[in-house]
């Protein structure tokens, strides 16, 4: 008994620093003098001054902040309609062909998805003139596709297992079903838009391979920024930057856990 | 105390006409030919098991469903081709359905509010709705913060708040557990008597139709196999599937010998005496195979033979049911028939037959019933 709760304690401390180790390594030499990122020479913030001070680093944060907005917003907008389309509407003639096209990009390489949308723009720029050059219009509609399906599949799956007849109590009461779904079905299926919005954020804010196919002069996101830089040698900045980033993550993920729970106390103290 | 909401009557005095309605999903008949007339004020219950098509008619009743062919009359009009929003109905759904996203309150005013009613009036209508099922206290808790009694009474008053011609009940204590089922069916009586609005209600529990509505439909198989008042349906059923629907029944079958106006008698081979009934049945010669009912309740189980010709059988005590109030015995009857006689225990330590003791089984001659098979 005592062998096997020792065990399991290895194993749990050996996880947890599989995982947070390489974090915490990161957040130290974030304070590093030296400008050398493997060698320590002492403790310093001058980095987070520097970071602050790169225009192209700053300016590359918004414009990945913006397009991941962006994008979400678009992914989750497509999502409900796609995903009302497939819950909704009953057995239309091409449902299921409907379904594996909107969940195709979960299982496309980026690599293929990235070069596919790349050949699009310039033809498209050939034949209708539009887009005229690839830029940060060009990276949001390829992250709003392919946060789409990602989207979808969160949307739907809430949508398909919610109770018909709350709806159908909306209509009864008077709603249009238009209304009933604005006023109704969509709070109710809020956390479900929350998570595929923040899912699709995330994705989007993420992506280099997609975004370095279709970005062009003047649009270069976050990761094409630092992954372009890391060629180069990696800088402190990097580090920095990543820190913060560690930081308001974390910040979110504690703030959401502080809500629930104090929303899970307040149902236990009313009942 | 709320009015009624204020409707003329029709012409012919049916307030709801259900007119020859079909409705077929793909080659199931679901609901075949069915026609009702419900009076206004009536609590009206379609009784049936899961898959005889009554909540396909209430669905129909409320719009969510389209019927094939036929009318529905309500005060006068035709309400088929109207949307489910446009519809004078209001229905309380088994879930309950209630918005969880939205305080008791404000889904009591959702309705109002679909009306563009003034605030002032929406919230006076929702303090009035909150009392009439005494929950003011819980006004602005959400839905998952109630109980399931608490929770129907919300959902009965979100349905009573627009004032409905019509209010439909889908199996309105099917997520209650049974004692606080049985205290909410007189609850929920009282507030629709109050209210004075016209009710049908799908549900597969007799007990509840019977309790609850002042007229029953047994619908089987998509069909309205009866309708008539709890007392008619129980004392009269008009066939073998309306007998055996409500309560239990010992059945002998048998073909008529003597066919008078007043009274007839039925030779049965389940039965070693002749059957006697004190009305007369119409019969054809050429078809004389009828089945006789009588109700456990209404036969007597005795040590001594009875004197009479007609309507006794001698068996043993095959098994007892003691249930309290009374004991259900199971006769075993010399040819391995099994009868059910239920006796009352009026007295707290009575001498009751027991256990494999021979005993008749009797009733009166105005007990029995003459059915088709």
């Amino acid at each position: 008994m005592k062998t096997s709760i020792r065990f399991s304690a290895v194993m749990f401390w050996f996880g947890m620093a599989f995982l947070y180790l390489p974090m915490l390594s990161l957040i130290i030499y974030s304070f590093n003098e030296s400008r050398l990122v493997t060698v320590w020479a002492g403790w310093s913030t001058k980095w987070y001054g520097e970071l602050f001070r790169d225009e192209g680093l700053m300016s590359a944060v918004w414009r990945s902040l913006e397009v991941a907005f962006w994008s979400a917003n678009t992914a989750v907008l497509l999502g409900i309609m796609a995903s009302v389309a497939l819950t909704r509407f009953g057995k239309f003639r091409g449902r299921s062909m409907l379904h594996s096209l909107v969940a195709a990009p979960l299982v496309m390489p980026d690599v293929i998805i990235g070069l596919s949308l790349l050949l699009l723009f310039v033809s498209m720029t050939d034949v209708i003139g539009w887009p005229e050059q690839r830029g940060l219009m060009t990276i949001w509609v390829a992250h709003a596709t392919f946060c789409t399906a990602y989207a979808t599949v969160v949307i739907s799956s809430r949508l398909k297992e919610l109770d018909r007849s709350y709806l159908e109590a909306a209509m009864d009461l008077g709603a249009t079903p238009l209304k009933a779904f604005i006023q109704v079905t969509l709070p109710i299926i809020m956390p479900a838009l929350v998570s595929a919005w923040l899912l699709s954020f995330t994705l989007s804010l993420d992506d280099v391979v997609i975004a370095s196919f279709v970005s062009g002069p003047g649009s270069t996101t976050l990761p094409i920024e630092v992954f372009s830089s890391v060629r180069l040698g990696v800088s402190p900045k990097i580090n920095a930057l990543a820190t913060i980033i560690i930081l308001i993550v974390s910040l979110v993920t504690l703030a959401v856990w502080w809500l629930s729970r104090r929303k899970l106390q307040r149902e236990k103290l009313a009942k | 105390m709320i009015e009624p909401s204020i409707t003329r009557d029709s012409a012919d005095g049916h307030f709801l006409q259900i007119k020859n309605i079909v409705k077929t999903y793909d080659d199931v008949v679901a609901v075949n030919d069915v026609s009702l007339d419900i009076a206004k004020g009536d609590i009206f219950a379609l009784l049936g098991a899961s898959g005889s098509g009554k909540s396909t008619l209430l669905r129909m009743l409320a719009g969510f469903e389209t019927p094939n062919s036929g009318q529905i009359i309500l005060d006068g009009e035709d309400i088929v081709s109207l949307a489910p929003y446009r519809r004078p109905i209001n229905m309380m759904f088994q879930s309950y359905a209630l918005f969880p996203h939205m305080t008791v309150e404000q889904n009591i005013a959702y309705g109002l509010k679909q009306d563009r009613m003034p605030k002032s009036l929406i919230a006076d209508k929702v303090v009035q709705m909150l009392r009439l099922v005494h929950m003011e206290k819980f006004a602005k808790r959400k839905p998952d913060q109630l109980s399931g009694g608490q929770r129907q009474r919300v959902a009965l008053a979100r349905s009573l708040a627009k004032s409905p011609k019509l209010l439909l009940l889908d199996e309105p204590m099917g997520a209650l557990d049974k004692k606080l089922r049985n205290r909410m069916q007189l609850e929920v009586v009282d507030i629709l008597e109050s209210v004075g609005v016209t009710c049908v209600m799908v549900t597969h529990d007799q007990e509840e139709a019977m309790t609850m509505a002042n007229r029953i439909a047994i619908m089987e198989e998509g069909r309205i196999v009866q309708a008539g008042t709890p007392r008619d349906i129980y004392e009269a059923p008009n066939s073998l599937q309306a007998a055996e629907f409500i309560g239990s029944m010992n059945l002998f079958r048998g073909e008529i010998c003597v066919d008078a106006q007043d009274h007839a008698v039925i030779d049965s081979e389940e039965c070693a005496n002749k059957l006697y009934v004190s009305y007369g049945v119409t019969t054809a010669i050429e078809d004389k195979k009828v089945v006789f009912a009588v109700r456990p309740e209404k036969t007597l189980i005795s040590r001594e033979q009875p004197e009479s010709e007609y309507n006794w059988c001698r068996g043993t005590v095959h098994d007892i049911a003691y249930l309290g109030g009374h004991s259900v015995y199971h006769i075993r009857l010399e040819n391995g028939k099994i009868l059910n006689s239920f006796m009352v225990n009026s007295d707290r330590f009575a001498d009751a037959p027991t256990w494999e003791e021979q005993v008749y089984v009797y009733w009166s001659d105005d007990s029995g019933l003459v059915l088709r098979p």
